[in-house]
C-alpha cells in the first residue's frame, strides 16, 4: 500500500502492545477501568488515526480537486490515496468503484434513490432478509411504495440463520433487487453471500451487501463474492465517524442518474443543459469529508499491520470464551447460534429487562448495547423487547470478559 | 391519607435518603426496592392510550386529578426506571398543577442519576416527566374553563 503513516505496530499480535495504541482504553468509567464491549456499534480509534486528522488539519486542510496550490495538490493526493487503499482492501477491480459517503446509511440510500427510482416498476419485486438493520429495511419499504412495488422478506429460522430454502422459492423473474446484510449487527450471523448472491444472478436480479458488520471482521473480495453494491462505514474499522463507501461495478454505476445535484459532481452546467462529471465525482457532490476520509487511511493501515487473520483468530476466542461463560448463568438465553458468528453475542435473561442489566453493567464501567439495535422486525421474530449485546474487537481480552461476566452475574441478583 | 408534604420538602428528603449511601450500587439497590415497591398499577390505565414510549422501556401512565391536585400512578418493564417512576411521583403526586408544571426536580441531579432524564439516556424518563407536566397541565386548563363557566 502507498502510504505515508507508520502505525508503530510490530507485525504479529500482541494484545498489550494493541490495546496501547488505543488512548481512550486508559479512561475510567464511574471509577472503573472502561471495558468497551461495544464495537459493533463502532469501533474505538487507534493513536494513529487520531494522529492523521490532526495532521490534515496541522499541516495540509484545503478544499480538494480545483485547487492550484501546494496544501490543496497534497489534500487531493492524500484523498485519492484513500480511495485506493479502500478499492485494495476490498480488492474492487476499479478506483472509480469506490464512492465517498457519510455512512452505510446514505450508501444504501443512494442505491435507493438513484438505482432505484430508474429501475424499479410496477409489480417487481425487492427482496430483503428478517434480520435486516432498520437502514436496509426503510429505504426499500419507501422505494416500494413510490413504485407500488413488493417488499419480500426471506425468513429467519431459530438459530437465527437465514432459512435458504425459503430464499429459493421467493426468488423469481419478478426479484429486480436482492439487499441483505453479510453479518447481522445484532445476532453476529455470517450469511451465506455468495450462494445469495449466485442465486439472484440467475434471477436475473441485481445483488447490494450491507458490510456495516462483515467489513471489520472478514476478508473482503467484492470480485470474487461478485456483488453488485457493497456499503459498509469506516468508523466500526477504526476510522473516524462520517466516512462510508458505496462500491459498486462500473457499468452499473456508468448508468445509473446522481444522487446528489451541486459543485464536484458536474461536467459543464449551463441554464439549459447539465452535463454530469465520471465516475466516481458523479456521486460526490459537494465538499466532502476530507479530514475523515484522509485518517481513514490510517485506519486500514492498522487492520494491515494487525493482519486480519490474527484479528479474526483472537475475535473468535473471546467470541468462544464469552459464550462458555456465558451459558453457565441461569436463566440467560443466547439469542442467535448460528454455525458461523462474528465476535457479537445477543443475551437475555428471564424476567430481566435487557435496560437494566445494561445500566448496572454501566454502573461497572462496561459498555454493552441494549435494547432492538435497529432491527425491531428481528426482535419481534424472537417475541422479544430487545437483547444485550456485547461485541468484541482486536483490543478486548479475556480478562475483560471474566470482569463481565462477574458485573453481570451480579447484576442478575441485584434484580431478581 | 398522609398529609402531603410540599415538593420542596420531598426532595429534600430524598437528598437526605441518598446521602446515606456510601457507593453507586447501594443507590441502584434501593431504586429497585422502590420500583419492587411501586403500588400496582390500576388496570384502566394499562392501556396504549396510557403508554409513555420510551427506545427501549415502556412506562405507562395515569393521572386523576381531585380537590385541585394531581395524582400519579405508573408502572414500567423495566425495574431501575420504575424506581425512579417511583421518586418522580413521590415528589409530584398530590400537588396542584402549576406547583408540578414549575418543579425543576433539582433533586434528581442532586442524587447522581441525572443522567437519566438526559436526552441521551433513551429510557423513556424525560418523556415520563414530559408526560406528568402534559397532564398538569391540562386539568389546569380544564379547571379554569370550568371556573369561567
Amino acid at each position: 500500500m502507498n502510504m505515508n503513516v507508520t502505525s508503530g505496530i510490530e507485525s504479529g499480535f500482541d494484545i498489550k502492545d494493541i490495546r496501547q495504541h488505543f488512548p481512550i482504553l486508559q479512561r475510567q468509567v464511574k471509577g472503573k477501568p472502561l471495558i468497551y464491549f461495544d464495537n459493533a456499534a463502532t469501533s474505538q480509534k487507534p493513536q494513529i488515526v487520531l494522529d492523521a486528522l490532526s495532521n490534515y488539519y496541522g499541516h495540509y486542510n484545503a478544499n480538494i480537486h480545483r485547487g492550484i496550490h501546494t496544501l490543496a495538490e497534497e489534500a487531493t493526493a492524500a484523498f485519492e490515496e484513500t480511495r485506493d487503499a479502500i478499492r485494495d482492501f476490498i480488492h474492487a477491480g476499479h478506483r472509480e468503484e469506490i464512492i465517498f459517503t457519510k455512512g452505510t446509511t446514505e450508501s444504501i440510500n443512494l442505491v435507493a434513490y438513484t438505482w432505484g427510482r430508474a429501475n424499479i416498476q410496477d409489480g417487481d419485486e425487492i427482496l430483503i432478509s428478517n434480520m435486516e438493520h432498520h437502514s436496509n429495511i426503510v429505504p426499500w419499504q419507501i422505494l416500494c411504495k413510490e413504485k407500488n412495488a413488493l417488499l419480500k422478506i426471506i425468513p429467519v429460522n431459530d438459530e437465527g440463520e437465514l432459512d435458504m430454502e425459503a430464499y429459493k422459492k421467493l426468488i423469481s423473474h419478478k426479484t429486480k433487487l436482492v439487499s441483505v446484510v453479510h453479518v447481522s449487527n445484532a445476532l453476529g450471523t455470517i450469511n451465506p453471500v455468495k450462494d445469495i448472491i449466485r442465486l439472484a444472478h440467475q434471477a436475473g436480479a441485481v445483488v447490494l451487501i450491507d458490510g456495516a458488520q462483515s467489513a471489520v471482521h472478514l476478508d473482503i473480495d467484492v470480485a470474487e463474492m461478485d456483488c453488485d453494491f457493497f456499503a459498509f462505514s469506516m468508523h466500526k474499522l477504526f476510522g473516524p465517524t462520517g466516512v462510508g463507501i458505496l462500491y459498486g461495478k462500473k457499468d452499473i454505476l456508468e448508468n445509473m442518474p446522481p444522487f446528489m445535484g451541486g459543485g464536484e459532481m458536474i461536467k459543464e452546467v449551463h441554464f439549459d443543459k447539465t452535463t454530469y462529471a465520471s465516475l466516481p465525482y458523479k456521486f460526490e457532490a459537494g465538499t466532502p469529508n476530507i479530514a475523515d476520509v484522509n485518517a481513514c487511511k490510517a485506519a486500514l493501515v492498522f487492520i494491515d499491520k494487525i493482519g486480519k487473520e490474527n484479528l479474526r483468530q483472537h475475535e473468535n476466542e473471546l467470541l468462544a470464551y464469552a459464550t462458555r461463560e456465558l451459558k453457565k448463568i441461569d436463566g440467560l438465553h443466547i439469542i442467535g447460534n448460528a454455525k458461523h458468528k462474528v465476535s457479537v453475542i445477543s443475551f437475555i435473561v428471564d424476567k430481566i429487562h435487557p435496560q437494566d442489566l445494561g445500566i448496572l453493567l454501566d454502573n461497572s464501567g462496561i459498555a454493552v448495547r441494549t435494547g432492538h439495535h435497529c432491527t425491531q422486525p428481528l426482535m419481534q421474530r424472537f417475541g422479544i423487547p430487545g437483547t444485550v449485546r456485547a461485541s468484541f474487537s482486536v483490543y478486548n481480552t479475556t480478562e475483560e470478559i471474566d470482569t463481565f461476566v462477574l458485573a453481570l452475574k451480579k447484576a442478575i441478583k441485584m434484580l431478581a | 391519607m398522609n398529609e402531603v408534604k410540599s415538593i420542596a420538602e420531598s426532595e429534600k428528603e430524598i437528598i437526605e435518603d441518598f446521602s446515606l449511601f456510601d457507593s453507586w450500587d447501594e443507590k441502584y439497590e434501593y431504586i429497585i426496592e422502590l420500583g419492587k415497591k411501586l403500588p400496582l398499577l390500576n388496570p384502566v390505565y394499562r392501556t396504549d392510550d396510557h403508554i409513555v414510549k420510551g427506545c427501549q422501556s415502556t412506562v405507562w401512565l395515569g393521572s386523576s386529578f381531585r380537590d385541585g391536585k394531581v395524582f400519579y400512578e405508573a408502572d414500567s418493564d423495566a425495574i431501575i426506571v420504575k424506581g425512579l417512576i417511583s421518586l418522580l411521583i413521590r415528589i409530584l403526586s398530590g400537588h396542584r398543577p402549576d406547583e408540578i408544571i414549575q418543579a425543576q426536580l433539582e433533586c434528581i441531579k442532586v442524587i447522581g442519576m441525572a443522567s437519566h432524564l438526559a436526552q441521551t439516556r433513551a429510557n423513556g424518563l424525560l418523556a415520563m416527566v414530559k408526560q406528568m407536566k402534559n397532564d398538569a397541565l391540562a386539568y389546569q386548563l380544564q379547571n379554569q374553563l370550568n371556573q369561567a363557566e
